[in-house]
């Protein structure tokens, strides 16, 4: 009873290829950019409310890392989720991203922001594709042990050679100032703005991408790469453009997370710990989705927030205080735990249960 | 020319530690077809809890029998909790459930321990053979000497445990083939336990070795990172290559650091052995001593 689509009928072409083909997701897709694009910021201005609420934490301790997350994932979730190759460097295509933007900015006068970030996301995808080449010949574990590779040279290569970082000692960069268009992108909300501005762009892109030929190809290839060959999808296109895709938007993903949520990145930053949780997140959202990408980003930056919160109001109420390493140890039991949940009871994630649920209340309450 | 045998027999001695990493993650990937990451947090586990009880007060012996009672209780959760729920599973999916089993393990031997960095002494003194020095001038730790006499002890007690115990050719029946094991009447579950079992019982060696040598800490997870490689370079599915992978990567490692470090930077210790296996998946996809594989419509 969410909605009926009875007497929706497509009579063009057009109406059949449509991203959203139901009006009623139309509207609720046109509701939900607009309540994040206008209606956030406002409530953010609007004294009553932002007086309840410290909209800076939630701007940049919450929501921009959500967004880069969902980027990263998103960029992750193409090549794992839809190409098949699991990857466990994402963090060293972010890190490239995040160098390559900061590089561009300092060596290119008078570059426009956005372009280095755009830059930075192709040299990523460069990179990406180097390391993928060993995808033409491995699959599996020895992909993922390849990408491992990729993960420590990057993180080696930026620590070591000091022209990346400008020659500041251990590597740290501080990103330039945030300017679009010659306005500067200084407060939570304009880099909010900016963030998400990026992110549904590429969103929207990537949901047309994978519904495109490419996109199928990629899950032929997935589902099973002789079959594929066989009824002649080139193996080596398909494969270094998923991870040359991916590892654009975890550049451009990386150069946010430099840019627009730390402003002061180390290569030390994007460790293995930082794929890891990527994965994570595909895992939790849902492997070859979209939507999932999302979801599990919020899930999983918003967990360990969940958990400090609770912590620290169960030592208010209770009066004592939780021995230290507590918290940390149990949200990492509880990642591992929600891992294997989901691997066992849920293998597409959250993406598939918000799935069910709609499929459920369109029905409800006469399912048959 | 002295000093390349040194360090050449000194990266040998730490590539054995690498193969014992390598050998629990074959035993389990041979019986079970799972790529277990948790291998490294198993280690860590295991050593951390030995230590635990050393600091309650139980002698050693006692303090690693129990470690050992408390790897078969974590063998049989991971069958019940992990293995059985995915059984049929592709293996990329156990493969990122075993990811999440390492978190879970960390997580519980942190919150039990603690997070300290502990000290084990097993009695052996990390200190150059004088004999050696004396006469060749070469610069060997006993304590390598030592560790490496107990991996070859390990690989022996094991290759006997797979050649003439019933377990054992059970053990290799499951992991040649799952549905004619399970026709001539082995159950696959119990097999699966003692392999973790096993498994476990490796960690254990490997994390007392280790956490002698460096001190029992939250990087001996890492270690299932350094096994990479070496599985690699030796092959998923054979305990040999896992001995002769870990010699590679550690005396080329060492090498690589000491003859090509210092031209790049130094510090190539980390990536070196996965692009050196990288390079030797090229030519060779299978490993050295892995079983061919091939593929099918």
């Amino acid at each position: 009873m969410l909605y009926r689509e009875a007497g929706q009928f497509k009579t063009t072409y057009a109406a059949d290829q449509q991203l959203f083909p139901i009006r009623q997701d139309r509207i609720g897709m046109a509701i939900l950019l607009a309540a994040v694009f206008v209606g956030v910021p406002l409530a953010a201005a609007t004294p009553a409310i932002a007086g309840a609420i410290d909209f800076n934490y939630w701007f940049s301790g919450v929501l921009i890392p959500f967004l880069i997350f969902s980027l990263a994932a998103l960029g992750l979730n193409i090549l794992t989720g839809y190409a098949g190759q699991l990857s466990l460097g994402t963090a060293a295509f972010m890190a490239v991203g995040a160098f390559a933007a900061y590089n561009f900015e300092l060596r290119v006068p008078g570059i426009p922001m956005l372009a280095s970030f755009i830059l930075a996301g192709v040299v990523a995808a460069l990179i990406g594709i180097v390391f993928g080449l060993p995808s033409l010949r491995i699959k599996g574990f020895y992909l993922a042990v390849a990408t491992l590779a990729a993960q420590f040279f990057v993180v080696w290569a930026l620590t070591k050679f000091g022209w990346f970082s400008n020659y500041s000692s251990s590597g740290v960069i501080t990103a330039q100032k945030l300017a679009v268009f010659g306005y500067a992108v200084d407060t939570p909300v304009k880099r909010y703005l900016l963030v998400l501005a990026i992110v549904s762009v590429m969103a929207l892109a990537a949901k047309n991408m994978v519904r495109s030929s490419i996109g199928r190809a990629w899950m032929a290839v997935r589902d099973m790469d002789v079959a594929a060959e066989v009824v002649g999808i080139p193996m080596m296109k398909t494969k270094l453009l998923a991870f040359a895709i991916s590892s654009f938007y975890c550049g451009v993903a990386g150069a946010l997370y430099a840019f627009a949520y730390l402003g002061t990145v180390e290569p030390a930053g994007f460790e293995l710990e930082l794929s890891f949780r990527i994965l994570f997140m595909i895992i939790v959202g849902g492997v070859g989705s979209i939507l999932g990408s999302f979801l599990g980003a919020a899930f999983i930056v918003l967990l360990p927030i969940f958990m400090d919160l609770s912590a620290a109001s169960i030592e208010r109420s209770f009066g004592f205080a939780l021995p230290a390493g507590l918290v940390s140890n149990l949200t990492l039991i509880l990642f591992g735990a929600l891992i294997i949940f989901f691997l066992v009871v849920e293998p597409l994630g959250l993406a598939r249960l918000w799935q069910i649920a709609k499929e459920k209340l369109r029905l409800w309450p006469f399912p048959h | 020319m002295q000093f390349f045998f040194e360090v050449l027999i000194g990266g040998l001695l730490a590539g054995v530690m690498y193969s014992l990493v390598a050998l629990g993650f074959v035993l389990v990937y041979k019986a079970s077809g799972v790529f277990n990451f948790a291998q490294g947090a198993m280690v860590f586990f295991a050593a951390l809890t030995t230590v635990g009880f050393i600091s309650m007060g139980a002698p050693f012996w006692l303090a690693v029998a129990l470690a050992l009672l408390a790897m078969v209780a974590l063998a049989f959760f991971t069958e019940r909790m992990v293995l059985r729920p995915l059984v049929n599973q592709p293996q990329i999916t156990l493969f990122m459930a075993t990811i999440g089993l390492a978190f879970f393990i960390e997580g519980v031997a942190q919150l039990t321990w603690g997070a300290q960095v502990h000290a084990l002494d097993l009695g052996i003194a990390d200190e150059p053979i004088a004999w050696l020095m004396d006469n060749t001038g070469m610069n060997i730790s006993k304590f390598d000497l030592v560790a490496s006499g107990i991996a070859a002890a390990l690989v022996a007690v094991l290759a006997i445990f797979f050649n003439k115990t019933r377990t054992g050719r059970a053990l290799r029946a499951v992991a040649d083939d799952h549905q004619a094991a399970l026709a001539v009447g082995i159950s696959l579950q119990r097999i699966w336990v003692i392999v973790w079992v096993v498994a476990g019982f490796v960690a254990l060696v490997t994390g007392l070795l280790w956490g002698a040598r460096n001190g029992v800490q939250f990087a001996l997870t890492f270690l299932a990172l350094k096994a990479l490689p070496v599985l690699i370079l030796g092959g998923f599915e054979s305990i040999a290559g896992a001995i002769v992978g870990g010699l590679i990567v550690g005396a080329s490692e060492k090498l690589a650091e000491v003859y090509i470090g210092p031209h790049v930077g130094g510090g190539i210790e980390s990536w070196f052995p996965y692009v050196l296996a990288l390079a030797f998946l090229l030519v060779r996809p299978e490993g050295l001593f892995g079983e061919r594989r091939i593929d099918r419509v």
